[in-house]
């Protein structure tokens, strides 16, 4: 199993007595297109918490292309190359939105000048930030926000402020782009928008995608693979159509 | 080339205005300086413009830009001004009094300064808000303290560093400020500066797009510190002699007044605030014997106004900026919008003369305001798919 990306081993963390999630094995190979769903409080923002490095998982672990990365802090598990996004859009809301996505560009080894040379000017500060900029706007140019590049980013509408944090976290150059409800508060017509742009970061950008949502339309229509999970308990996995029919899976969202 | 064409095309007057009127001021100071029309009084109150300058615009970094509350301004310069100015008298008998001796205490108190930020930069990682702000409080209070108890430090009665010679002074104050302030916001508009905003704006978020939180924010404290040792001194060449009480929690708060009524994060605003403060400062301190007579005051009643005054300003400051009932004047005084009326003619506002509603201008841009959400309208029956602007 060579082509394993992200590999979770018993991946668990408790909250004082609550144990919000409890032995999650994920498998998520390259290339695939991987959701996360369940009610409610199941516990799934808690494993992006727990794979971007801001819970520590209290047991368990994960490996990112065979490599440990539990106990790394948020910064270097992003260099190392998991992104996400918020469930509650977390925007740099004073600054315009090519300087958002330029801020996720920050850690790029191509852009390693340091404070002294900007503070001082030297010429090679001014090439990184030309680069930069071209860069960022070819990353907005696929997300249709270059018309907005101007603007302040809070004064966008939801959608494209979703869209422009999947931007921001895409300039951080990931292997893995972890998706938190990217569907939430959109309308069908958006959704639809963004299901073929996150086809298109797969298969343009070689990106493995985890994704969470509630919108079981999306989910079906776009996962290859997913992992229901309820009260931080794995209920099911596998394909859309056999996760989404198995009887627990159906008992956890409607009852008996 | 490519480095000379992205300079073309982000050039903006208005980021370089700062620094103009700058050297504008420095050349009017050498030519009124050598036709020896500066008194001695204006010497001393335009060194103390220049090192309040650079406390505000440091403290502007740290209060603005990281978005963090720091009480302790004054221990940096303490910091550095007793340190510094101990370094110039050692070295005194040895390179003279010149320029060169100056450079390095300077340099020398800034270093040590940096050191202290670094210092209170530590605790910065864990706190933030009102605990940083009792944190770096305490700070500058026992700096204070501390440097009150060091018998080589001259403790209570204050170190003696004697008069730096004031024409040489003023310049180099004023082209300190001119670097400093050139640093930071050359700091400020790069990707560092990118990255210390989004730490502002929101720092979960940043940690997760891989920005280093510790190393900024250390580098701010550090920088902003450095600064503050640089102006300290140089308050110490200019008045002579170091007392702790002149480092005490509310010049810390003068600093933080001037950042405040300046505009936070607003660099140019930094300095003509700090400009205001310290001229009224000297002014309420020293004020003309003439008023004082008139107004029957004693000597320095004017200068506890002085601190009574500026808790008045922030306070009205921070209601005018946060209160509800302040939002529709907030709108109509914004800066932005004066500007706009300023520029260019507002050709909807003819409200003075009726005849010119039945002008065609004014029929065209309702034609146009009608056609675009026609044609909006058309767009959105034949192309159904395309999501709608402003949808939520």
């Amino acid at each position: 199993m060579n082509d394993v990306l992200l590999r979770t081993e018993n991946l668990g963390i408790s909250f004082g007595g609550l144990k919000a999630v409890e032995g999650l094995n994920l498998e998520v190979r390259k290339g695939q297109l991987y959701g996360l769903v369940g009610p409610n409080g199941a516990g799934k923002t808690t494993v992006f918490n727990m794979l971007t490095g801001v819970n520590l998982p209290t047991e368990g672990t994960f490996f990112l292309d065979g490599e440990e990365l539990r106990g790394k802090s948020q910064e270097a598990i992003n260099r190392k190359g998991i992104a996400r996004t918020f469930q509650n859009i977390r925007l740099f809301v004073n600054m315009s939105v090519v300087r958002n996505v330029m801020v996720g560009l920050h850690n790029q080894p191509e852009f390693h000048c340091n404070a002294f040379t900007s503070m001082f000017r030297l010429p090679r500060h001014y090439e990184e930030e030309a680069t930069m900029r071209d860069k960022a706007k070819e990353i907005l140019k696929i997300f249709d926000l270059y018309e907005e590049r101007n603007n302040l980013s809070c004064n966008l509408p939801y959608g494209k402020q979703r869209k422009l944090e999947i931007a921001r976290a895409l300039a951080t150059n990931p292997k893995l782009l972890l998706l938190d409800e990217p569907a939430a508060g959109m309308n069908p017509n958006e959704t639809e928008d963004l299901m073929t742009i996150v086809r298109r970061l797969r298969d343009e950008f070689d990106l493995t995608i985890l994704l969470i949502e509630h919108d079981m339309h999306f989910v079906s229509g776009l996962c290859d693979e997913i992992t229901v999970l309820n009260f931080g308990q794995t209920l099911a996995h596998g394909t859309p159509e056999e996760a989404l029919n198995d009887p627990e899976v159906i008992r956890a969202y409607i009852g008996n | 080339m490519k480095t000379l064409k992205y300079f073309k095309k982000q050039f903006a007057v208005k980021h370089f205005i700062s620094y103009f009127v700058l050297i504008g001021v420095i050349l009017v100071m050498a030519v009124l300086s050598a036709t020896g029309a500066l008194s001695r009084s204006a010497y001393s109150t335009l060194t103390k413009i220049g090192y309040s300058m650079i406390l505000a615009v440091s403290l502007n970094l740290v209060v603005g830009f990281l978005g963090e509350l720091s009480l302790g301004h004054a221990g940096f310069m303490c910091v550095g001004a007793y340190i510094g100015c101990f370094i110039f008298n050692l070295l005194e008998p040895v390179t003279g009094s010149g320029i060169l001796t100056l450079i390095i205490a300077m340099l020398s108190g800034g270093v040590s300064a940096a050191i202290f930020g670094f210092i209170i930069g530590v605790p910065a990682l864990r706190l933030r808000g009102d605990y940083l702000a009792i944190c770096t409080l305490a700070f500058g209070e026992i700096v204070r303290n501390v440097f009150k108890n060091l018998p080589f430090f001259g403790g209570a009665k204050g170190l003696n560093t004697g008069l730096f010679d004031r024409t040489t002074l003023l310049f180099v104050t004023l082209v300190t400020v001119l670097v400093v302030l050139a640093i930071v916001q050359n700091l400020i508009r790069s990707k560092h500066g990118r990255a210390i905003t989004a730490i502002r704006d929101n720092e979960i978020a940043a940690r997760a797009m891989g920005v280093n939180v510790t190393y900024y924010k250390l580098l701010v404290f550090v920088l902003s510190a450095f600064a503050a040792g640089l102006s300290g001194v140089l308050y110490g060449k200019a008045v002579g002699i170091i007392r702790q009480d002149n480092f005490s929690y509310n010049y810390s708060i003068e600093i933080l007044v001037m950042v405040v009524l300046g505009g936070i994060g607003s660099m140019n605003g930094s300095l003509i605030a700090a400009t205001i403060i310290t001229a009224v400062t000297v002014f309420l301190q020293n004020p003309p014997p003439a008023i004082r007579d008139a107004l029957n005051l004693g000597d320095d009643t004017l200068a506890i106004v002085k601190t009574i005054a500026y808790a008045v300003i922030l306070i009205l400051i921070i209601m005018y900026n946060n209160a509800p009932v302040f939002a529709g004047l907030r709108e109509k005084l914004s800066i932005k919008k004066l500007f706009a009326k300023f520029k260019k003619k507002d050709p909807g506002n003819i409200s003075a003369d009726e005849a010119k509603w039945d002008r065609i201008t004014t029929k065209i841009e309702m034609d146009e305001v009608l056609r675009v959400d026609v044609k909006k309208r058309e767009g959105e029956l034949t192309d159904p798919d395309k999501p709608e602007r402003g949808a939520k």
